[in-house]
């Protein structure tokens, strides 16, 4: 067969560290499974080795959606680099500023009022639901149950909703600020939160009725990608991935921050470490984060919403036109930005995927000299290369599905 | 054979074409806003009124889409595979008896293209020929994706193949004939199919659903994993006609479905008005085409080794039980005792499903 064109010879030199003996004799078959594949989970690419359609190797190759968040924000103000946060794990817009304004808290030493504080958990609360709603919907949609995603995605909007209404945005909101928060929730907040405490257990029960019990759910997850309590801890893996596999760890419960200690809720947990124990955990996950909502919202106390440093926190518009010194302190905030001590930290919360922390160290201007995020995605996909072992790649998509990764996250 | 006569085949030939045409456009249509409805959508409601022109405006697309053939494709296999695989599915319906004999001018015209004696056997190997078309496909177009689908769509093949052509047996020999005309009339006799074989109509609509490629049994294809699988090469109307092969296929086989287990064109009135016929065999299509869109939209999909051994070790088993069942009623004359047995059958495979599961559970 006679092509138009030469093709450029593939050059096995490039992977032939990667690939055993057998694909290099051509005995086993190289695939590419990404950058653009649908199951991926956003721009993945994946080097297989198959035997027939059973994985050899699994080589991740990240970076294709690197952004460089990290050093974007040594470029900007404390405040300003906080919008860059966002754009990390895209699914958790608003836990990534919690981890951020946790650690400049720290460095600050501020305060930050209760209700903020009870603010901030009911909507860190929120995004962890509609975060494993979307992991539901596209873990789902990879074994090819299509309406669960649908129906993920249409309660996901009225969790974005809620966004909406404190933050005028549904997705990037950097609404939590140094210090507490942009300003206090609307009064149709409350409503709005019980409207979803409302409906959503029924809403779940609808997912598992689909799921949980399904024959062809069972018998494709089941026992598919299992990793022990051992190897997880190795692997470093945290959040549902690890409580999966046996362990109990969870920031909320054995680092308390921001006042979770007051809410009572459980830990759940699975000892199997399949695929099928990550999807328990994580809709398990899904109903305690309610039952934190719903007590966090019972009991939210009155008054300020923001710490009154002055140093850190702008003056309220009202007072500006009245004070002289408020109006110093505006002026410096928005253009110089208020200066951090001396020093690193690390601060982690619990994200939906697992330990989300970020490292700050501060020469002690107003732009952190080091920023670096130690996230949960990039190490739940490590553990890929060894669970890929061995599986179909049926399973394998299966698989992505259940580490629950966000590539944002991974590359930053 | 007189000039009539072929005139009265041609004209109901290509009556039945357009009609399979259009109803595999009208019923991208339906699984559309079937699917939609189901998922709490609203569907493609643009084109026309509440979306009814849709199917044109995609027919116009795809014919004005570039044709690409990749460079290193089989082009003669390449082009062919798509033809191999849409022929036998418009073929498929030529046996199928869609009325009676209606009195046109004082002409008898009997509702069936071709009345022969083996029709059931005619369908089994013309339903067959389609997965060449897949293979075939999948191993020209030169691609990693595509070849695993090839594959997939062979290794499903013969393990369903064999379930499927056993529960065609049930039937036969319940009605005693292999004419799908006789068929029908033996079940407007003695009652639907599906009441004496019911599992046997289970049995043979999970197969057809393998034989089709639909979810849950479209690993061929699964865009999750492959991205389209066999076809991810096609564009154009070669895609469209593999797109055209299984949505043909889905009506031919409901028809099929239909003829064998639930009466035909059998229904109240048909014998004093033969124009109902066709009417309630549309009917009956309907309502088994939701049944397929209805399992798209809930089921996840199975791995294709996992479908292979649920075809080895579950329908092939029950399907031989049936047919034992069904032809040992049969020579005891014992017509009642098909449809309790075989539901006993049928309950045994289920509970060995559920019980390998609960092994798989307790072994992980």
């Amino acid at each position: 067969m006679t092509t138009p064109y030469a093709l450029p010879e593939m050059s096995l030199d490039e992977v032939k560290h990667l690939v055993s003996q057998r694909a290099l004799d051509g005995e086993t078959v190289l695939l590419n499974m990404g950058p653009q594949h649908p199951s991926t989970h956003g721009v993945l690419r994946l080097l297989l080795e198959l035997d027939g359609e059973t994985i050899v190797s699994c080589v991740p190759d990240i970076g294709f959606l690197h952004t460089g968040i990290e050093k974007n924000m040594e470029a900007k103000t404390y405040l300003k680099a906080e919008t860059m946060t966002d754009r990390l794990d895209y699914l958790n817009t608003v836990g990534n500023n919690f981890a951020y304004c946790l650690a400049v808290e720290k460095m600050l030493d501020i305060d930050v009022p209760p209700r903020a504080q009870a603010i901030r958990v009911i909507l860190a609360e929120l995004q962890r639901i509609a975060s494993h709603l979307v992991w539901l919907g596209t873990s789902s949609l990879d074994v090819a149950a299509m309406s669960v995603f649908l129906y993920c995605f249409r309660e996901r909007e009225i969790i974005l909703d809620v966004f909406e209404l404190v933050s005028g945005q549904r997705m990037m909101t950097t609404y939590m600020r140094p210090g507490g928060l942009w300003r206090d929730v609307p009064i149709e907040f409350d409503n709005a939160v019980r409207n979803i405490l409302n409906t959503f257990p029924q809403r779940i029960d609808e997912y598992e009725a689909l799921l949980t019990k399904n024959p062809i759910f069972l018998d494709r997850t089941m026992g598919i990608g299992k990793i022990s309590l051992e190897e997880a801890l190795s692997w470093g893996l945290s959040g549902g991935s690890l409580r999966g596999s046996g362990s109990d760890w969870d920031l909320r419960k054995k680092r308390p921050y921001s006042g979770y200690e007051q809410y009572d809720f459980e830990v759940p947990v699975e000892q199997e470490g399949d695929v099928y124990a990550r999807y328990l955990v994580r809709v398990h996950e899904m109903r305690e984060s309610l039952k934190i909502i719903k007590q966090a919202l019972d009991t939210l106390p009155f008054g300020p919403v923001r710490s009154s440093d002055r140093k850190v926190v702008p003056p309220p518009r009202s007072e500006i036109g009245e004070s002289m010194e408020s109006l110093i302190h505006h002026f410096k905030l928005w253009t110089e930005g208020f200066s951090v001590p001396k020093g690193s930290v690390y601060s982690a919360v619990e994200s939906p995927r697992g330990e989300l922390g970020v490292f700050l160290e501060s020469d002690g201007g107003t732009k952190p000299y080091r920023v670096h995020w130690r996230t949960p995605s990039f190490n739940n996909l490590e553990v890929l290369s060894k669970l890929a072992k061995g599986l179909m790649i049926a399973d394998l998509v299966a698989v992505i599905g259940s580490v629950d990764i966000v590539l944002g996250d991974v590359d930053r | 054979m007189d000039a009539a006569l072929f005139w009265e085949m041609v004209i109901k030939a290509l009556i039945l074409i357009f009609v399979l045409l259009t109803g595999f456009a009208y019923l991208t249509y339906y699984e559309r806003r079937g699917l939609a409805r189901i998922q709490s959508r609203v569907g493609p409601n643009r084109a026309g009124p509440a979306g009814l022109l849709q199917p044109v405006a995609d027919a116009v697309k795809l014919i004005f889409k570039e044709e690409f053939t990749p460079a290193q494709a089989y082009k003669a296999v390449f082009i062919l595979a798509p033809i191999l695989t849409v022929v036998p599915a418009i073929l498929i319906t030529a046996t199928v008896p869609w009325g009676g004999t209606l009195n046109i001018g004082g002409r008898e015209v009997s509702l069936v293209i071709a009345d022969i004696n083996v029709g059931v056997i005619y369908i089994m190997s013309v339903a067959s020929i389609a997965v060449y078309g897949v293979v075939l496909g999948g191993w020209a177009s030169n691609n990693k994706y595509s070849m695993l689908g090839g594959m997939r769509a062979s290794a499903q093949m013969v393990s369903y193949e064999l379930a499927l052509g056993l529960s065609f047996v049930g039937a036969v020999l319940l009605a005693d004939t292999m004419n799908m005309g006789d068929l029908v009339k033996a079940q407007m006799e003695g009652g639907w199919l599906v009441l004496w074989q019911p599992v046997g109509a289970i049995v043979f609509f999970i197969a057809t659903l393998a034989e089709l490629n639909r979810a849950p049994f479209d690993m061929p294809e699964a865009e999750q994993e492959l991205s389209a699988g066999y076809n991810v090469e096609y564009s154009g109307m070669k895609f469209a006609l593999f797109f055209m092969a299984e949505y043909t296929k889905m009506i031919s086989i409901s028809a099929i479905i239909a003829t064998l287990f639930l009466g035909g064109y059998d229904g109240p009135f048909v014998e004093q008005t033969p124009l109902l016929g066709p009417l309630y065999m549309f009917l009956k299509i309907f309502i088994l085409l939701f049944f397929m869109i209805w399992i798209r939209a809930s089921f996840p999909r199975l791995r294709y080794d996992r479908l292979m051994a649920f075809g080895w070790k579950i329908l092939l088993p029950l399907s031989l039980v049936l047919v034992f069942i069904t032809a040992t009623g049969i020579l005891l004359e014992m017509q009642w005792l098909i449809p309790v047995l075989s539901l006993v059958a049928g309950f045994i495979a289920v509970q060995s499903i559920n019980l390998s599961l609960r092994r798989k559970a307790n072994a992980r």
